[in-house]
């Protein structure tokens, strides 16, 4: 094949890099990272569990081992993200300043359901320049309910009864499908979607979701800290993970 | 290399030309076509030389993009808390690519009594940022109330500074680490080009996170005495100057302590070793390569 005829710096040649031959062949600067980390959430009759990892990641390095993904809205609703970090932390400052408006204005701390709306609108207010999370929204409803709410980066939510987001996601979830299994909230006539599992099990098979999580993928693991919140208030404990 | 009607007035003094009073010329046409936006035609016709128009012109819409990649860099910068303080070193050397451009940058910089800021990426950026934490000094001491930012504080900042640029799409290109005393305890705090921040006991920024860090987590205890720790840096210093090309043995070593505030050390070089049987003989265990 002839070699191409020898362009020196025409406006065809500048500007974006189009292909191997062109003169910046250099990968573009992104403005987005994935650091990795897992969380889980499990609602029961009368509990809910949030979970999340610590291990903060970017690539095949490891940032720091201690780096909570958890973030209290009010004393019994909490934010789990994974994803980009500086996003988490950005919806998180953003997150508690409209928390304090809001109590400001009506007096109360924000409710689940409340926290579930604000958060799906904010991340949808980014639409076309998203925040790189996926979060749960973790709380009990009114009727003292374990609620746990999923969302995509873009906004879409939905209440269920358990759900997993992050790096381990696909190891978990079907896990929890299998042990969890509940019709949805919204399916008629209405079945009782919330897990009949006892605390104590719901806890375990937490702990064992994120053990195993942390054998196989790279992105969970070092430490994962376990928040039970009930009607009796939030009881935390962690749990190391593998270091590897 | 616009060609412009001659402003000055020979009644400005002595050595102006032009016109006796401010009555400037106006423009022959051929001139101000020069002046229409984008056209860096020379008024007397000959080819252009400075900038092809015609290039900015193919970036119209696009926006801007010569901020997103570096051009003079630092490489890494570590640091660790030990009992009463922290600790921080890097190299003083600013790379052009490949070439060792300036080799006295100083890349550890104190920023109040209880904080120091050490900066890995590109130069001029980190130049700019040490512009705006001067605008907050002068704010701090024009409030004349005793108070001065926190190193938690500052990182917070530099946190949402550099998450801010990166919205833009413009970034700070560096990998910043604060160091300092929080209410009296060691602080360390990292913040990258796109706003990634975090917080540890050691720390590393670009070469130094797969070099010195392995050697931090075996090695790092919060209690350490100066002595330890300061063994301890330099041990890692010494392993980022075998293996990371952009790097000389010129380094600093800055710490911050309760009894002696900041204080960042001379530039001095680390005795080397060259001669282990693996950098003499780097394939003696890899038969069947050369």
């Amino acid at each position: 094949m002839a070699a191409p005829p020898l362009q020196l710096h025409t406006p065809a040649s500048i500007g974006p890099a189009s292909g191997p031959g062109d003169i910046k062949s250099r990968p573009a600067w992104s403005p987005y990272d994935d650091n990795g980390g897992t969380c889980v959430a499990v609602a029961g009759s009368d509990y809910c569990i949030v979970a999340a990892s610590t291990r903060l990641s970017t690539g095949f390095s490891i940032l720091t081992r201690d780096c909570s993904k958890l973030f209290q809205i009010s004393e019994q609703v909490y934010i789990a993200s994974a994803g980009f970090q500086a996003d988490i932390r950005a919806l998180q400052k953003m997150l508690q300043t409209r928390n304090v408006m809001y109590q400001h204005i009506h007096r109360k701390p924000m409710s689940a359901s409340a926290l579930a709306q604000l958060l799906g609108n904010n991340l949808y207010y980014k639409r076309f320049f998203p925040y790189f999370t996926w979060n749960l929204c973790v709380g009990l409803d009114p009727e003292g309910k374990g609620s746990v709410y999923t969302y995509d980066p873009v906004g879409s939510f939905e209440r269920v009864g358990y759900s997993c987001q992050g790096s381990g996601k696909d190891l978990i979830q079907p896990v929890l499908d299998n042990q969890l299994k509940a019709a949805s909230p919204l399916v008629l006539p209405s079945e009782n979607w919330m897990t009949a599992l006892p605390l104590e099990q719901a806890q375990d098979l937490v702990r064992d979701a994120f053990v195993s999580a942390g054998e196989r993928d790279i992105y969970t693991g070092d430490c994962v800290e376990i928040l039970t919140i009930t009607t009796g208030g939030v009881h935390r404990e962690t749990l190391d993970l593998k270091k590897d | 290399m616009f060609a412009k009607a001659p402003s000055h007035s020979t009644a400005l003094g002595p050595g102006c030309a032009g016109p006796p009073l401010a009555n400037p010329q106006q423009l022959s046409s051929a001139q101000a076509s020069a002046h229409e936006r984008g056209s860096h035609q020379p008024s007397c016709g000959a080819a252009p030389f400075a900038v092809d128009a015609s290039m900015l012109r193919s970036t119209g819409s696009q926006p801007h993009k010569h901020t997103q990649s570096p051009y003079v860099t630092g490489s890494s910068v570590l640091a660790i808390t030990y009992a009463g303080g922290v600790m921080l070193a890097s190299d003083t050397l600013a790379s052009y690519g490949s070439t060792k451009r300036y080799k006295s940058v100083q890349r550890l910089v104190k920023v109040n009594d209880s904080t120091v800021l050490g900066a890995g990426g590109e130069i001029s950026d980190l130049q700019f940022i040490l512009n705006m934490l001067d605008d907050l000094k002068t704010e701090d001491y024009c409030a004349d109330d005793g108070q001065s930012l926190s190193s938690q504080e500052l990182y917070s900042y530099l946190s949402r500074v550099m998450y801010n640029r990166r919205n833009k799409m413009d970034p700070l290109w560096n990998s910043l680490i604060i160091a300092g005393l929080e209410g009296g305890k060691p602080f360390l705090g990292s913040v990258n080009m796109i706003g990634v921040a975090f917080s540890d006991d050691h720390l590393a920024t670009g070469f130094g996170n797969h070099l010195a860090r392995p050697l931090f987590r075996k090695r790092h205890r919060p209690d350490m005495s100066e002595e330890e720790a300061t063994a301890l840096i330099r041990e890692a210093l010494e392993v980022c100057y075998y293996r990371d090309k952009q790097s000389i043995n010129k380094f600093q070593i800055a710490k911050v302590t309760a009894s002696e505030g900041v204080s960042i050390s001379e530039p001095f070089a680390l005795p080397t070793k060259w001669e282990y049987k693996a950098f003499v003989d780097p394939t003696r265990n890899a038969v069947g390569v050369w």
